[in-house]
């Protein structure tokens, strides 16, 4: 059984739960995946399997020889697997591996915010607005003491790149399974921007 | 495509018995309540102030006066499975979609014209 899968973010609504409340979702685009490679106990130490989404338009030639036998595939990832013996290559895994009321981690690429300052970046508080300050608004303030210790400690909270970054969110509710359209709907919000490729795997106990 | 798919998952929770109403009609909003283990129907009656959103997320505004004249307001998901059925009592003819307006009004200054 194969514990993941590869998606799609489609984009964010509402649906009522059975109390009629209303519950914020995201609806992603999940598989059919393909089994592209499967890891071995004996060869790789490990079981896994690497899978595969989305059709590609033109594949690097390593990649092309790598699913010689198989559709062009435009991701390809490593997701565990319960058990690799049921399991070959070629063969297709859709969304109805997931079933409402399960729990999921997903992981996706963030949305990139650029070179972002201390107080978007790190929370912090900037500085006061007003009693006779000019540009203190956004600062960081004290980045450490003088001569001793005469530097600035490593990992000291400074501003630069936020976001783009890998980010994986644990426990999402499973709130709907549609297997005709392959769409999984997930209580709550995930990384990245509509459209970008997230892996869904079931959450460990 | 994404768009028709996120529509797609709503469509099916989109009430079609909801009575075509505008902002400054009367309505009386049947709401189930749950108090404890109970159910019950509550309602609340009053003026449309607003319609905001579209698709699911529909909602709408009703002001009410209670007791000792205070102005009650609630804002209701027009697709809610929560909402019985909504009544439609009387229309008014306003010239604007919003009606925050009467909330600084008392009295005979805040009715509206009735339209027929």
């Amino acid at each position: 059984m194969v514990e993941g899968l590869l998606g799609k973010k489609i984009g964010m609504t509402q649906v009522f739960d059975e109390n009629g409340g209303a519950l914020p979702v995201s609806v992603l685009e999940v598989g059919p995946c393909t089994v592209t490679y499967l890891k071995t106990r004996e060869r790789d130490g490990y079981e896994a399997v690497q899978i595969g989404f989305d059709e590609a338009n033109r594949l690097k030639k390593p990649e092309r020889g790598h699913l010689k036998d198989l559709p062009a595939l435009r991701h390809l990832r490593e997701v565990k697997a319960s058990s690799t013996a049921d399991l070959q290559r070629g063969q297709t895994v859709d969304v109805s591996i997931f079933s409402q009321g399960e729990l999921v981690d997903v992981t996706g690429t963030s949305k990139g915010k650029g070179f972002a300052g201390v107080v978007k970046r790190h929370g912090f508080r900037g500085g006061p607005k007003t009693h006779g300050q000019s540009d203190r608004l956004r600062a960081p303030g004290s980045i450490g003491a003088t001569s001793t210790p005469g530097k600035v400690f490593k990992g000291q909270r400074m501003a630069g790149h936020m976001g783009d970054e890998r980010v994986t969110v644990k426990k999402l509710r499973v709130v709907g399974v549609d297997t005709d359209r392959n769409l999984l709907l997930v209580h709550g919000s995930v990384p990245g921007a509509n459209g970008g490729l997230l892996v869904v795997q079931k959450a460990g106990r | 495509m994404s768009q028709q798919l996120l529509q797609a998952v709503s469509q099916a929770q989109l009430r079609a018995d909801i009575p075509d109403f505008a902002p400054g009609d009367t309505v009386r909003v049947h709401v189930r309540v749950v108090e404890g283990t109970r159910e019950r129907t509550q309602v609340f009656e009053g003026v449309v102030l607003a319609r905001e959103g579209g698709g699911i997320q529909e909602n709408f505004i009703v002001r009410r006066i209670a007791s000792h004249n205070v102005g009650v307001e609630r804002r209701f998901l027009l697709n809610s499975p929560r909402i019985e059925r909504i009544e439609l009592v009387r229309r008014a003819k306003v010239r604007r979609a919003k009606l925050y307006y009467l909330r600084k009004l008392q009295g005979k200054a805040a009715r509206l014209k009735e339209r027929r």
